[in-house]
């Protein structure tokens, strides 16, 4: 039998009696909550679970943050919650889910992504990194690029290519990449809004044994999948209450300085409001589904609709501020320890937006996907389908 | 904010669907709606009949004391979804919704159980294209005899009994044969407005008209949406269909990139459009009657939702191209139906400036 509602609020006010938040340091509230597994409920137990429902996580939720219990900060360890976890939990062995899930959860281990190379963006599976087995270790060289977090991460989730003689998307395999390793080089690459949140990530000679390989050789392209069909969630269907996103701080602006308001942006605000409104309980309807199964391609609908959205109210939230709306909070190029899309001043906010329609696939690629995976409209003519890596052009 | 509404349908909610479809399927095909328009009866009473009685649908909303199937929003959303994906020329949501909920508002229990059955076809005698907070048309009361006309009267054609808002602020029942009943040439060959004309006509009062219009006109606009999802539906699915079909160029023209990505679009408001149908269906099925969140649910349902179904069927037609040009292909009538449906019970427009207030965004 599953676990239900009341049972969870059980186990939930079990676990804040035995660790009053007030009391307890932080760390040791999240291991305790990974423990008693209420940390994501619907993950097996042991692994931080009890195989409950996915959507009574929520249960879960609100009675902690109602008793002030601190949280793992999800900005911080964005891409190991919403990508390295769900792929562990798809495809990695229990001895890795057991090593890995823990500590990705509380926090105390931040995971990176290095998928993307400079020369494979939204054709990813021309990625050239390569990794070649010698006894029990691979050897992996290469180059990633816009690697968010490198600097600040422990592991990272790597895609490499094992077989170059095959098609591209059948010879690439998966691991998991200690960021501590010798031959593991991280860059910091600044980017528009000043700072440097994402890297280059250089590999050279970087050994890697084959137990931290995940899923068969060969299978990278499936196991990368379950990643980025999770990325898109993660990216797009965060749990938000009304007015929680973008739309937040534009609306507390028009309440609190009616000197800025204007007809045409009263009209636009009003839009982007109601979009932001529905938005939500689009993802509010898609998490609802998704207790019931892993996300498929529907979630590519959530990160286009959340991209835009994102950058049409953080660019009127620059012209609702008028003569501020001219100003920029800092230029200083910083290593911040966390991906933060709403944070800081409304231009950062313009600027950061402008990634949401390229990280995690670009707005395109994502248009494809919906026609062709959910649609079922015909594929691109592909010229690369039956030709070996090595013999595509480059 | 209250728990959180379930947006998704149930077994039973499925179940319903795939019995309404079945029988939409065999009464109104498009050749056969398309050839009604064009009749001197224009609503199709035979699937009225088939819908309302043998299915006990136009009860849904009624109590099962007062002779309905005492269900709620939700299920009459899922019958909507279906009418509105077959343009189904039948008074569902103008007598099962509408007029329904007038009714509901006003206790009166004799014309609910009329209605129920769907033997009498019921209709709020206020224009379509009204919003639920704004200021209705009446007719002038004297001693108890109804004079004054009335136009932009969904289904008032086909309707038995006229729910008619007097200038003394009562709402009054009147039955069709009293009333003289004119139909108007429509833009929405589905559902024809008409003119109501009062000529000391008897009427009975049923109690403060306010109230009942606004409780009609706000489950009116909630449900609205549905049926709106079920347009954009239809037009995105026949639209993917006949574009995986039709080749130009050696190729089918939905395999052309700029293509794919319009329906992709598509598709992702229609996506939005059904977590937001549902939610306003939720919203109403839990309401009482003064909820500002129920009118945050419909206000932000109606918002989004008319300009989408009209995105959806304009789209349809566009790449239909030629053969969606002609009077035989059923686009039109989606086309009609959604831009008609774009007024109906207050535009995106005027529901926006109902959220100004309702959220406290207010105007400069
Ligand atoms: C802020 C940020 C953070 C990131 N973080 C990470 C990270 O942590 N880890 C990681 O691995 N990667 C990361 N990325 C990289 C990201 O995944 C890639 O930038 C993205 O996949 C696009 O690849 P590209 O930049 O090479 O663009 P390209 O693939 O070169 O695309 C160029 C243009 O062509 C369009 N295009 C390409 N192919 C098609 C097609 N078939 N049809 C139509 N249009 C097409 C694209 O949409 C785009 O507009 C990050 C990127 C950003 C901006």
């Amino acid at each position: 039998m599953s676990v239900d509602a009341a049972e969870l609020k059980r186990r939930t006010a079990e676990l804040l009696a035995a660790h009053p938040p007030a009391d307890t340091a932080p760390a040791d509230f999240l291991t305790a909550r990974f423990a008693a597994g209420l940390a994501w409920v619907h993950y097996p137990v042991g692994l931080g679970g009890l195989d409950a429902p996915r959507a009574l996580q929520a249960v879960v939720d609100a009675e902690l943050a109602a008793a002030g219990a601190p949280d793992n900060d999800p900005r911080r360890i964005g891409i190991g919650l919403g990508m390295a976890a769900p792929t562990l939990l798809a495809h990695g062995t229990e001895e890795q889910q057991r090593r890995y899930l823990e500590p990705l959860w509380t926090g105390a281990e931040v995971w990176c992504q290095l998928f993307s190379e400079p020369g494979a963006g939204s054709d990813l599976a021309a990625l050239g990194t390569r990794a070649v087995r010698e006894g029990d270790d691979w050897i992996v060289n290469g180059q990633k690029v816009w690697t968010s977090s490198a600097h600040v991460a422990r592991w990272a989730i790597l895609i490499a290519r094992t077989d170059p003689d095959v098609p591209k998307h059948a010879g690439i395999t998966y691991f998991v990449c200690d960021m501590t390793d010798p031959g593991v080089e991280v860059r910091p690459l600044r980017q528009i809004t000043g700072e440097a949140e994402f890297n280059e990530v250089f590999l050279t000679d970087v050994r890697i044994p084959d137990s931290r390989r995940l899923g068969a050789v060969g299978d990278g392209w499936r196991v990368a999948q379950t990643t980025l069909n999770n990325e898109r969630v993660a990216i797009g269907g965060m749990r938000l209450p009304r007015e929680g996103g973008m739309i937040g701080p534009v609306a507390t602006a028009w309440r609190e300085r009616p000197e800025l308001r204007t007809h045409d942006l009263h009209q636009r605000l009003l839009k982007l409001w109601v979009d932001a409104e529905v938005a939500r309980l689009t993802g509010e309807r898609l998490r609802q589904q998704l207790a019931v199964g892993q996300p498929g391609p529907e979630g590519a609908g959530m990160k286009l609709g959340f991209a835009r959205l994102n950058q049409e109210i953080s660019g009127l939230e620059v012209e609702l501020l008028g003569a501020e709306g001219l100003l920029y909070d800092d230029w200083t190029m910083r290593r911040p320890d966390k991906v933060d899309f709403t944070g800081r001043d409304a231009g950062y906010r313009y600027l950061r937006a402008k990634g949401n329609s390229i990280e995690g696939g670009t707005s395109e690629i994502l248009l494809n996907i919906v026609a062709e995976r959910v649609l079922g409209l015909p594929a691109e003519p592909r010229t690369d389908k039956d030709v070996a890596w090595k013999d595509l052009a480059r | 904010m209250s728990a959180q509404p379930d947006l998704l349908y149930s077994e039973e909610e499925e179940a319903l669907r795939a019995a309404v479809r079945d029988l939409l399927t065999d009464r109104c095909d498009p050749a056969g709606v398309i050839a009604r328009t064009e009749s001197d009866a224009p609503h199709d009473l035979g699937a009225w009949k088939a819908l309302a009685d043998g299915m006990g649908l136009a009860g849904l909303l009624i109590p099962e004391d007062d002779g309905g199937q005492g269900a709620t929003h939700r299920e009459a959303a899922v019958v909507l979804e279906e009418l509105g994906r077959s343009v189904a020329p039948v008074p569902y949501l103008t007598s099962a919704v509408v007029a329904t909920e007038a009714l509901l508002a006003c206790g009166d229990r004799e014309l609910l159980g009329r209605l129920a059955t769907g033997r009498a076809i019921g209709a709020l005698a206020v224009p379509l294209h009204l919003a639920p907070d704004v200021a209705f048309p009446a007719v002038r009361v004297e001693r108890g005899l109804l004079h004054g006309q009335l136009t932009g009267i969904a289904d008032a054609s086909c309707a038995d009994l006229l729910l008619v808002p007097g200038d003394d602020g009562g709402l009054y029942a009147v039955e069709a044969d009293a009333a003289t009943v004119t139909p108007q040439v429509s833009l929405d060959l589905t559902r024809p407005l008409a003119t109501v004309t009062l000529d000391a006509a008897p009427g009975r009062r049923l109690g403060d008209a306010r109230p009942a219009v606004e409780r009609a006109l706000r489950a009116g606009a909630g449900l609205l949406a549905s049926e709106q999802l079920g347009l954009a539906e239809w037009s995105l699915t026949e639209t993917v269909r006949y574009l995986k079909d039709r080749k130009q160029f050696n190729r089918p023209v939905g395999g052309f990139q700029a293509l794919k990505h319009r329906l992709a679009q598509l598709w992702l408001e229609t996506v939005n459009l059904r977590a937001t149908a549902r939610n306003a269906a939720s919203a109403l099925a839990s309401a009482t009657d003064a909820n500002t969140d129920t009118d945050i649910a419909v206000a932000v349902a109606q918002s989004y939702a008319a300009p989408a179904a009209v995105h959806a069927a304009e789209e349809a037609l566009q790449l239909h191209a030629g053969i969606g040009m002609t009077w035989e292909h059923p686009v039109h009538l989606h086309l009609k139906r959604a831009k008609a449906d774009s007024l109906a019970y207050g535009t995106a427009g005027a529901h926006r400036a109902r959220l100004a207030a309702l959220v406290d965004l207010p105007s400069p």
